[in-house]
């Protein structure tokens, strides 16, 4: 039974991806979008099993073995499933909000050119999603990482015929190569040092690895996994992945996707914990995209590129959770983010559904009255992603921050407090500038500003009731249900240490205010007084500029490695039109040439002797060929002469002599 | 009791017939039926020798030869039929094309 609803847990949305790749044409949309999110949902269903299940089980780790798929000398791959409480916390957060999020794109999507590919395509992004978590080895890790990068690459280039979306697509497509290099060597580095890719066998025999060996096997993890989960330097993909449908910004650029980094990086801890290098690195990372993100966010005008840098910047809190050994808590944050990311990604496609595709918060303003439910929503996104008491937020990123403080990593607690302000600060600025204030929507536009149908609200509802109490579980910090849940696999080694309750309770008050404080900074500058801001902004037009620009990041890589590669392509181009195209062309003129000199001599000399020959032995024949006249009865005539001439030669030589009277003798 | 030289005699004349036939005839059917009479003629020889000689193997040769004169009259004669279809003729001076 267990064994079963494991396997069906991919299983449905694979036959979906099938059924609506192969045969989606023929049949409605309302077909196409009931197979689509109904597959998701009775995943979801199944997911709740397994989870229930695990739980009864007191969070055993159980291998679920689906065929035996590569074998040969050392190497033995399973397709096969590890489900521990890790796995099911994802499973959980990627078929539930993956299940809202269909259910959403049937409304946002309605009437879209190519809605059976969109859904095909989300369905194939889940199988692959759901192999990634799931899997029990880093071969079955491996294809669900590139399988959800493919999908990435699909529904960013979604509408393909946009200049825009296509070169996206490809940028987040090479620059996730750049990762995915490294996660590869990574594997061959388990698969040289271990003899084999199963997680359970790998971690069993992790203590006999050298110290160094263990800092590159993390470091190479690690890039695949700020490749997959947009940390610096490889971050400059995600914001412009904005460029796919707002659904696919939520399921895979906010909710799932990019936190398989950190999923990685929580699965591969006993390998971390053996390397202080890579846990710094991992944590120095995090907290520097953590802010570093957060500010470029400040000053984006695109509703989705706000959210997308607040997406970066939250991410680069799981990677800071993790690298100070917080894994439960990174994990904590992973599922109370994709909650209220998926939310205000959801409500900002709402708003953007309703001004008819406008994503400029420069054009929007005032918009609370006209869609209410919406502004409602997003309002508790904002709460929750703020930090404010006592919505998921709050209790994810405080326990990050407290065990960034007690475990004595104060610079990173500083970076990851101001980080914590400017989202506070850059989610209220969003807030206020698309809800309140005047409209600066044009005319035209705002006679057709409509709230969301159901199908859409409802989902959203959903996340909002999950945004405010999904940090529950995880309450009081470091010993919640949700610790002890993941204890089994995400305890770090030898971290026994107990904060007291009134340091907790201070961090806690801190984090409060620093939440507060943004918002009062958004509230005095767009609110309070509309206007400041602009005054602000002209005053430090050199801080302005940088910020706005993203730090000149993408005109950087742009001239230290996208334009020397193109100008290597040139270069190579050259050589290989002159240099190797000369030297086969060459080649190819000498034998023109050789053969010529052949065939003249042949015409010439050979023909010539044969010719000789020939024309020699047609003299010599010419008297005596008349002998063959074609004539039956010369023939005759000749056997039967012949015939004479032998038998008088046979008498003559029997007898001496012959009838006609001519006598040998 | 017909002495040997007799059948070897008749033998020899029917031989002669065929022979000149063969030489002097224009039709191609008449230079077969002339092939046919030299092929008999031998059969004669065969068949006087054998009583003669007491043995049963010219007869056996005579059967054979009697199987060959058949085979070759079919093919003979799908010669000449397919050549009339082209030429109209079965005169043999006129089917000459097989030459220097």
């Amino acid at each position: 039974m267990f064994e079963l609803l494991v396997v069906l847990i991919p299983l449905f949305p694979l036959t979906a991806v099938i059924l609506n790749g192969l045969l989606g044409h023929r049949y409605s949309h309302e077909a196409a979008h009931k197979l689509a999110w109904g597959s998701v949902g009775l995943s979801f269903l199944c997911a709740i099993g397994v989870f229930a299940d695990t739980v009864k089980s007191g969070g055993a780790a159980r291998e679920v073995t689906v065929y035996q798929w590569i074998f040969g000398g050392d190497l033995t791959i399973n397709l096969a499933f590890l489900i521990d409480p890790l796995t099911c916390i994802m499973l959980l957060v990627v078929t539930g909000v993956g299940f809202l999020i269909h259910v959403y794109s049937v409304g946002y999507m309605h009437g879209e050119e190519g809605f059976t590919r969109f859904f095909t395509y989300m369905n194939l992004f889940m199988v692959s999603m759901l192999l990634l978590v799931m899997g029990n080895n880093y071969a079955v890790l491996f294809i669900g990482w590139e399988g959800v990068g493919l999908c990435s690459y699909l529904l960013i280039g979604y509408y393909y015929d946009r200049v825009s979306a296509a070169k996206a697509a490809t940028k987040a497509f090479v620059v996730n190569r750049i990762g995915d290099a490294g996660f590869l060597l990574a594997i061959f580095l388990v698969f040289v040092n271990f003899k084999t890719l199963d997680y359970t066998k790998v971690f069993a025999q992790v203590g006999s690895l050298a110290p160094e060996t263990a800092t590159a096997i993390a470091l190479c993890l690690l890039i695949g996994a700020v490749g997959k989960s947009a940390q610096i330097p490889l971050y400059t993909w995600l914001p412009d992945a904005m460029e796919g449908p707002t659904p696919v910004s939520a399921l895979i650029h906010a909710a799932t996707m990019v936190t398989a980094g950190v999923y990685m990086i929580v699965r591969n801890h006993a390998i971390y914990d053996l390397s202080p290098v890579a846990m710094t690195t991992v944590a120095w990372v995090g907290g520097g995209t953590a802010l570093f993100a957060a500010t470029i966010g400040l000053v984006q005008t695109d509703i989705k590129r706000v959210l997308a840098y607040s997406t970066v910047s939250q991410l680069g809190y799981m990677f800071l959770g993790c690298g100070v050994g917080a894994y439960a808590a990174a994990v904590f944050h992973l599922m109370t983010h994709a909650f209220f990311k998926a939310l205000l990604f959801l409500s900002a496609g709402s708003v953007i559904h309703a001004l008819g595709g406008e994503q400029d918060i420069r054009k929007m303003g005032g918009l609370k009255s006209k869609i209410p439910w919406t502004h409602r929503l997003f309002l508790i996104g904002t709460l929750a992603i703020a930090g404010i008491f006592p919505l998921a937020g709050f209790w994810s990123k405080d326990e990050i921050m407290a065990h960034a403080f007690t475990h004595h990593h104060y610079a990173l607690y500083a970076m990851a407090a101001l980080g914590a302000f400017l989202t506070a600060f850059y989610m209220f600025r969003l807030t206020y500038l698309t809800f309140y204030g005047e409209s600066r929507v044009d005319h035209h536009t705002a006679e057709h500003i409509h709230e969301a149908p159901p199908v859409m609200i409802g989902p959203l509802v959903v996340l909002a009731a999950l945004s405010v109490v999904g940090g529950f579980p995880g309450v009081p910090p470091e010993s919640g249900w949700f610790h002890h849940f993941l204890r089994p696999v995400a305890a770090a080694a030898g971290d026994t240490h107990e904060p007291s309750a009134g340091v907790v309770l201070t961090l806690m008050g801190v984090a409060t205010v620093i939440a507060l404080a943004g918002w009062g900074l958004a509230h005095y500058l767009y609110r309070a007084r509309p206007g400041t801001a602009d005054a602000w902004a002209a005053r430090m037009p050199v801080a302005y500029g940088t910020l706005l620009n993203k730090y000149y990041v993408d005109e950087i890589y742009d001239a230290l490695f996208v334009e020397p590669t193109k100008r290597l392509g040139v270069l190579l181009d050259w050589f290989d039109r002159t240099v190797i195209d000369g030297v086969v062309r060459t080649v190819g003129r000498l034998t023109e040439t050789g053969s010529a000199v052949s065939t003249w001599f042949e015409k010439h000399v050979i023909y010539g002797v044969l010719n000789v020959i020939g024309y020699a032995n047609h003299l010599a024949a010419r008297s005596w060929r008349r002998l063959q006249s074609g004539m039956v009865h010369h023939y005759a005539a000749i056997i039967v002469a012949g015939l004479f001439i032998l038998v008088h030669l046979l008498l003559l030589w029997w007898t001496g002599s012959s009838p006609i009277g001519i006598a040998l003798r | 009791m017909v002495p040997l030289s007799a059948y070897v005699a008749v033998s020899a004349i029917l031989f002669a017939t065929g022979l000149i036939g063969v030489l002097i005839r224009r039709n191609f059917i008449i230079v077969l039926m002339a092939v046919e009479i030299m092929l008999n003629a031998a059969n004669i020889n065969l068949v006087a020798f054998s009583h003669y000689l007491e043995s049963m193997a010219g007869q056996i040769i005579a059967l054979f030869v009697i199987a060959i004169a058949a085979g070759e009259a079919a093919v003979g004669l799908a010669i000449i039929i397919v050549v009339f279809r082209g030429k109209i003729s079965t005169n043999v001076d006129e089917m000459n094309l097989l030459k220097w």
